[in-house]
C-alpha cells in the first residue's frame, strides 16, 4: 500500500504539467477563496490561484526536498558510520563523540538553528535537514559494521591480502545495506514533515513558489471561511508521509530475520 | 550508584562544552560580514563598527571564546540586536511556557501511547491490535501544524470548546498539547506494543499465571513494570522531539514559548538571540537524558556495573 502511495505521488509530480490546468503561480484576483467547483476542482486560495495546480507543482518539491536532504545524509553519514565501524580505536573515539555533541541538539532545532545562520531559502533547508540527519544515520552504519568486521569471511578477505578498500566494498557495505534501505526510507519520512515544517514557518521555499507547507501556512488566516486552502495540502503530506512510513515498515519487516 | 552518578555529570562537561563551542561558532559561519547580515545592510559604517565591538568580533577568535565562555558561567548570553534586551531575560521570560507545554504534551503521549501500545500488546494479531498499529502509524506521519489547524477549526470554531491561540486560560494547553503529543505517543505506542509482547513471551510470566495469578496483575505487575524499563531511554529521545516540534506549534497556536522567540530572530537575524535559545534548548535536552539515563539505572541495577 505505501508503494502504491508514493508512486501515485510521484506519478502526480511528474505529470505536473499536464494535470495542472493554471499557472501555478497565477493569480485570479476576481475568483479568491472559491471553494472546489468543475473550474477549480481544489478551489482557490487567497490570490485566486488553483490550489490543484499548486499542489501537483509544489508535490515536486516538497517531495525533492525530503529526497535531496535525505541523500545529503545518507552520503556523509554511511562513509563515517563505516570508517568509525571498521577501522575503529581513536577514529571511531573521534568520530563517535562528534555525533554524540550532534546529537545533543534537538533534531528540528538544529535544522533552524542551519536556516538562521544561512538564512531562508531551499537550497538552505536541504542542507540543513540534510546536515541533522547525519548523526542518525552514522550511529546506525556502525553499529550494523561492528558485528560483520568480525565475521569469518572478513578475516579470509583480509588473511588473503584483500585491500581495506576492497573489503569494505564487496564484504561490508553489501552486508549492512539492509539496515541503511530501512532507514533511508523511514528518514524520507521525517525529512519531508521537517522540510514542510520549515516552510510553513517561512524559513524554506520563498513565495510565491507552490510548496505543500507554505500553501498550508498562506491558508491559515482563512481557516473558518475557507478550510480548503490549509486542509488540502496538509492531506497530501499526511498522504506521502504515510506511504513513505508504510513502505519503511514492510520493508523492516520482510528483511527482519527473526520474523521468518 | 553514586559513583555512577559522579561518572554520568562527569561525562556532561565535555558534552556541553562541545556544545557551546557549536553555539559560539554560529556567528562565524554566517555567509559573509555576520555583522551587515544582522543589520540587513540597514545600519551605517559607524553602527556596524560599534556592534562589531560590542559582540567582540574585532578581537581573536580564541580570545572571543574565552569571553563567550566566562559571559556564559555569568549567565550572560549578550543582548538582543533588535531590542538591545539581555537575551537571558527574553529566554527566562519564555522559558516556562515552553517547558509547560512540552511537559503537558510528553504527559499526553505517555498516556494516548500506553493506553494504545498495552491495548494492541493484548490483542495481539485481532482487529484491535492492526487498528491501533494503523493509527499508531498515522499518528507519525501526521504535519503537527497541520494537525493543529484542524483540531482548531473543529474544536475552537465549529465546536467552541476551546481558544484557538494564546495561553490565557487554563484551556489555551489542551489543544497545543494534544497537537504536539500525538506524534509522539503514536512512537510510544509502537515500542510499548513491542516492549510488552517480548516481555509476555518470557518464562516468568508462564510462571506468574501458572501460580494463578490473574490477567490483570500478571498483564501489570509483571508485564508492564518490566516493559517500561526499555521505554525509559527513548522517553528521552521523545523529548528533544517534543522540544524541536513545540517550535512549531508555538507558531500554530500563537503560544508565546521559545520557539516563537526563536522564529522571530531567524527572521530579524538576531544571532545572539538564536545563539541563546539553541544552547539553553541543547542543555535542557543534555540534562534530561542525564535524567532519563540516572532513573534507568535506579530502575535496573545492571546498568550502574556497566
Amino acid at each position: 500500500m505505501g508503494a502504491f502511495l508514493i508512486v501515485g505521488l510521484l506519478l502526480g509530480a511528474l505529470l505536473a504539467p499536464y494535470v495542472a490546468r493554471y499557472d501555478p503561480t497565477a493569480p485570479h484576483f476576481n475568483l479568491r477563496l472559491q471553494p472546489p467547483s468543475a473550474a477549480f476542482p481544489l478551489g482557490t486560495d487567497s490570490f485566486g490561484r488553483d490550489i490543484l495546480s499548486r499542489l501537483v507543482y509544489g508535490g515536486r518539491i516538497s517531495l525533492t526536498v525530503g529526497a535531496i536532504s535525505v541523500v545529503i545524509s545518507f552520503a556523509v553519514g554511511v562513509p563515517l558510520g563505516i570508517a568509525a565501524g571498521y577501522y575503529g580505536g581513536r577514529l571511531d573515539d573521534v568520530i563517535m563523540r562528534t555525533v554524540d555533541v550532534w546529537l545533543a541538539f534537538p533534531g528540528l532545532l538544529l535544522a533552524i538553528g542551519i536556516v538562521a545562520v544561512l538564512g531562508p531559502g531551499l537550497q538552505n533547508v536541504l542542507l540543513a535537514i540534510g546536515i541533522s540527519g547525519v548523526p542518525g544515520v552514522c550511529r546506525l552504519v556502525r553499529g550494523s559494521v561492528l558485528p560483520v568486521k568480525e565475521e569469518a569471511y572478513v578475516e579470509v578477505a583480509r588473511a588473503v591480502g584483500g585491500s581495506e578498500g576492497r573489503i569494505i566494498r564487496v564484504h561490508i557495505l553489501p552486508n549492512v545495506l539492509a539496515p541503511v534501505v530501512v532507514l533511508l526510507t523511514l528518514r524520507l519520512g521525517t525529512a519531508i514533515l521537517t522540510g514542510v515544517g520549515l516552510s510553513f514557518l517561512g524559513l524554506g521555499v520563498q513565495p510565491p513558489a507552490a510548496e505543500w507547507g507554505a500553501m498550508v501556512s498562506e491558508g491559515r488566516a482563512y481557516l473558518q471561511q475557507a478550510w480548503w486552502v490549509s486542509t488540502i495540502p496538509g492531506i497530501a503530506i499526511f498522504l506521502s508521509v504515510m506511504g513513505v512510513n508504510v513502505l519503511g515498515d514492510g520493508l523492516r519487516d520482510a528483511l527482519d530475520p527473526r520474523l521468518h | 550508584m553514586h559513583r555512577y552518578i559522579a561518572q554520568r555529570l562527569l561525562q556532561l562537561v565535555p558534552v556541553l562544552l562541545s556544545v557551546s563551542i557549536l553555539v559560539f561558532l554560529m556567528i562565524h559561519l554566517v555567509p559573509g560580514d555576520p555583522v551587515q547580515v544582522m543589520l540587513q545592510d540597514y545600519g551605517s559604517a559607524e553602527q556596524a563598527q560599534a556592534l562589531r565591538h560590542t559582540l567582540g568580533l574585532d578581537r581573536p577568535l580564541p580570545l572571543q571564546f574565552g569571553l563567550f565562555v566566562w559571559r556564559l558561567a555569568h549567565g550572560d548570553l549578550g543582548r538582543s540586536i533588535r531590542t538591545g534586551r539581555p537575551v537571558a531575560s527574553e529566554i527566562a521570560l519564555r522559558l516556562p511556557y515552553t517547558l509547560r507545554l512540552t511537559a503537558a504534551s510528553m504527559v499526553v503521549a505517555i498516556a494516548l501511547g500506553l493506553v494504545f501500545g498495552t491495548l494492541a500488546a493484548i490483542h495481539h494479531r485481532r482487529l484491535l491490535d492492526y487498528a491501533a498499529t494503523v493509527v499508531a502509524l498515522a499518528g507519525i506521519s501526521l504535519p503537527s501544524f497541520w494537525f493543529g489547524l484542524v483540531l482548531i477549526l473543529i474544536f475552537s470554531y465549529y465546536l467552541r470548546w476551546l481558544p484557538p491561540a494564546g495561553a490565557d486560560t487554563a484551556g489555551s494547553l489542551i489543544l497545543p498539547a494534544v497537537t504536539l503529543g500525538t506524534g509522539a505517543a503514536s512512537i510510544i505506542a509502537r515500542l510499548c506494543r513491542s516492549s510488552l509482547l517480548e516481555v509476555l513471551r518470557q518464562e516468568f510470566i508462564r510462571t506468574a499465571r501458572a501460580k494463578g495469578a490473574g490477567e490483570l496483575r500478571v498483564l501489570y505487575r509483571h508485564g508492564l513494570r518490566n516493559a517500561l524499563i526499555p521505554m525509559l531511554s527513548i522517553v528521552g529521545l521523545q523529548f528533544a522531539g517534543l522540544l524541536g516540534g513545540a517550535v512549531i506549534v508555538e507558531s500554530v497556536f500563537g503560544w508565546p514559548g521559545l520557539g516563537r522567540l526563536a522564529v522571530d530572530a531567524i527572521f530579524n537575524r538576531d544571532i545572539p538571540v538564536i545563539q541563546g535559545v539553541v544552547l539553553v534548548a541543547a542543555a535542557i535536552f543534555v540534562a534530561v537524558n542525564l535524567c532519563v539515563d540516572l532513573l534507568y539505572a535506579l530502575v535496573d541495577p545492571r546498568i550502574r556495573y556497566v
